[in-house]
């Protein structure tokens, strides 16, 4: 009894300090001289463009994501062929490199010394330091996330109400809107949460091919960063607070879907039991 | 007017793995065809060929008067029934009977008469808002064939439709499928590996083995006439003993006479059912009385001598009537069985007198 107190202060201690602690000073901070400041803060030209930035980036990395997630888990959960666990692996690699690294990458191929720089410049499009540029690196960085949520899904559930809707005389659009999309909808929803949540807030890798001109290729995160590099801290936490508030909604959404999808999977083996 | 469904020298093997050789079957229109075997005989795989949603390497299909082999899945008019009904989980039961009709775009009023009408046939009125998994295994079982009558099929083909239900449910769905075939007439193929199930609800059944017909016919017929020891066995439980022919006396490995049958001499193989062995009370009697069982009605009585042991069935009133008990002796009278020799058609081996002495009637059967 004593050890089971003991252990659950201890956890609720260090769930305390490393992650309610922060959160409060993020907004402790960001209020410190007064509402007036803070909206003052938000207000800013350069945070706004911040702002917009961020929300453009993932309006594209978020639906790409969608997409492949979506051709992903389709082909790797009911095809069978060769390649089938390098592309499983090959979905995994953003998770185990690092974003500097993947930006960094991205600069190789993109940037003016790069493999592709000379045609790109020689067409007058510009990738790195710019917002294409940002967009590939978070797409880069999400790539996992819709796909591994649905991959697993996809194996459990089979793919028998799909043959049945074949028999029935759907064509192959029909049984994709009416039949396989509704079934991976919690878990398709899950993953772009995830994968929004990480798009929104990614630094590393946009860090890179950024060149964070402030009020120019800023995102909400690199915007944090600049603020409090020029001493800036209230303006930046200000900043900080609203990154804070997207992931607290995305928490409370997780949270919610999570019992969508156990329900779903239950359902699944609940099946598979009897 | 039923369709008739005709599948000609069909193949299908899986790496390497053949499932199904060179089968040929024709359904009669109007019919009701069981497919019987065990697993891995290949009668599923046929159902989804003749369903297309699996291509044969070889032959042809067709339904009604047209090759279905180039037709797609969607476009055969075959209503499928799966075993574990692939309903639309995230579908209410009347969204799942509307599936088919809502695809084609079918007017909404039309719809919703059509789904009430099949409702009504499966006995599900009050069901309509439910989802799959708030149903029973039964209930189930009834929204997937409705929903597979929804799309107006020519045929109807259920993959063990009854595997997944318990015992009652399973008799209970069995007596109204075929109440609505007898009403609805619609070409049926239904696959089960329950001989019961088979024999009971089918027209006609058709055993499969390792990915070829064993034998088809009318239930009754197969049942007496088995082609083979494989099927004399899956039809039930059977005696199996060893014998040797000669001069037309069919005599045990060993020893005993067991009748007479016109099949050239040699090693052959007698099956027998347990109740056409009748043991009859004899106090120098060769048969020793072993363990003896009553399950309500049905009474079973083992019987050993010199190292073979027997089992024989028979009522329960007609073992009180012989007064048979544990240890006493016996003599036993083959009343029938079946005998199986290399190149030797099955031969029916029947009316056995008691002295074991006298000619049997012997005649060919099957094949």
């Amino acid at each position: 009894m004593a050890n089971r107190i003991l252990l659950i202060s201890a956890a609720l201690t260090f769930v305390a300090v490393f992650l309610l602690l922060p959160l409060i000073a993020v907004f402790a901070q960001a209020l410190s001289a007064g509402l007036g400041a803070y909206f003052a803060a938000i207000a800013d030209p350069n945070v706004q463009s911040a702002i917009w930035m961020t929300l453009t980036i993932a309006a594209v990395a978020v639906p790409a994501n969608l997409i492949f997630g979506i051709c992903a888990s389709w082909c790797i959960g009911r095809f069978d062929f060769k390649g089938r666990n390098l592309l499983i692996t090959l979905i995994d690699l953003p998770f185990s490199i690092s974003p500097v690294i993947a930006g960094l990458l991205e600069v190789l191929l993109f940037g003016l010394n790069g493999l592709l720089g000379g045609w790109l410049s020689a067409h007058n499009i510009q990738i790195i330091f710019a917002l294409p540029g940002m967009i590939i690196a978070t797409i880069f960085v999400t790539f996992p996330f819709v796909a591994r949520e649905v991959i697993p899904l996809v194996q459990e559930q089979g793919n028998e109400e799909e043959e049945a809707a074949v028999t029935l005389g759907a064509s192959g659009w029909q049984i994709f809107w009416r039949v396989s999309l509704p079934k991976i909808r919690w878990g398709l929803l899950y993953g772009v949460l995830l994968c929004n949540a990480r798009a929104m807030g990614e630094f590393g890798a946009v860090s890179v091919v950024s060149g964070k001109v402030f009020g120019s290729t800023d995102t909400l995160s690199l915007a944090v960063e600049s603020l409090y590099e020029s001493y800036e801290i209230q303006a930046a936490f200000a900043a900080a607070s609203l990154l804070a508030m997207l992931a607290l909604v995305t928490l409370v959404l997780k949270a919610a879907l999570e019992f969508s999808l156990r329900e779903e999977l239950a359902a699944v083996k609940r099946r598979k039991a009897n | 007017m039923p369709t008739e469904i005709k599948i000609a020298n069909v193949s299908r093997a899986f790496g390497g793995q053949v499932v199904l050789s060179d089968v040929n079957l024709t359904v009669h229109p109007g019919e009701l065809l069981a497919l019987l075997g065990p697993s891995g005989s290949g009668k599923t795989t046929l159902l989804r060929l003749i369903a297309g949603l699996d291509q044969p390497d070889w032959g042809s299909i067709s339904v009604g008067a047209e090759d279905a082999t180039t037709r797609h899945a969607s476009e055969r008019g075959v209503g499928f029934v799966f075993q574990h009904y692939a309903l639309f989980r995230h579908m209410t039961v009347f969204e799942n009977i509307a599936f088919p009709m809502r695809i084609r775009k079918t007017a909404k009023p039309v719809v919703k008469a059509k789904v009430e009408e099949l409702l009504k046939l499966i006995q599900l009125e009050t069901l309509a808002s439910r989802y799959p998994a708030q149903l029973s295994g039964g209930q189930r079982q009834r929204v997937a064939l409705a929903r597979a009558l929804a799309s107006q099929p020519r045929v109807l083909l259920l993959d063990e439709p009854f595997g997944a239900l318990d015992a009652v449910v399973r008799r209970d769905l069995r007596r109204w499928l075929r109440q609505l075939h007898d009403e609805m007439h619609i070409t049926t193929i239904f696959v089960t590996h329950d001989q019961e199930e088979a024999f009971d609800l089918a027209d006609r059944v058709v055993i499969m083995k390792d990915g070829k017909i064993g034998q088809e016919g009318k239930p009754i017929d197969i049942y007496q006439n088995p082609a083979n020891p494989f099927i004399h066995e899956f039809l039930g439980e059977s005696n199996h003993l060893a014998v040797q022919v000669q001069n037309g006396v069919i005599r045990a490995e060993a020893g005993f006479e067991i009748g007479h049958a016109s099949v050239p001499d040699g090693r052959a193989e007698v099956f027998i059912r347990p109740h056409h062995l009748v043991p009859v009370p004899a106090a120098q009697g060769s048969w020793r009385v072993g363990r003896i069982t009553a399950t309500g009605a049905q009474a079973r009585v083992s019987l050993t001598r010199g190292g073979i042991t027997l089992e024989a069935a028979m009522t329960a009133d007609a073992l009180l009537e012989t007064g048979l008990r544990q240890g006493d002796q016996a003599e036993l009278r083959f009343t029938g069985g079946t005998l199986f020799a290399p190149g030797v058609g099955p031969v029916r081996v029947s009316g056995l007198p008691q002295t074991g002495v006298r000619f049997l009637r012997t005649g060919h059967a099957g094949a």
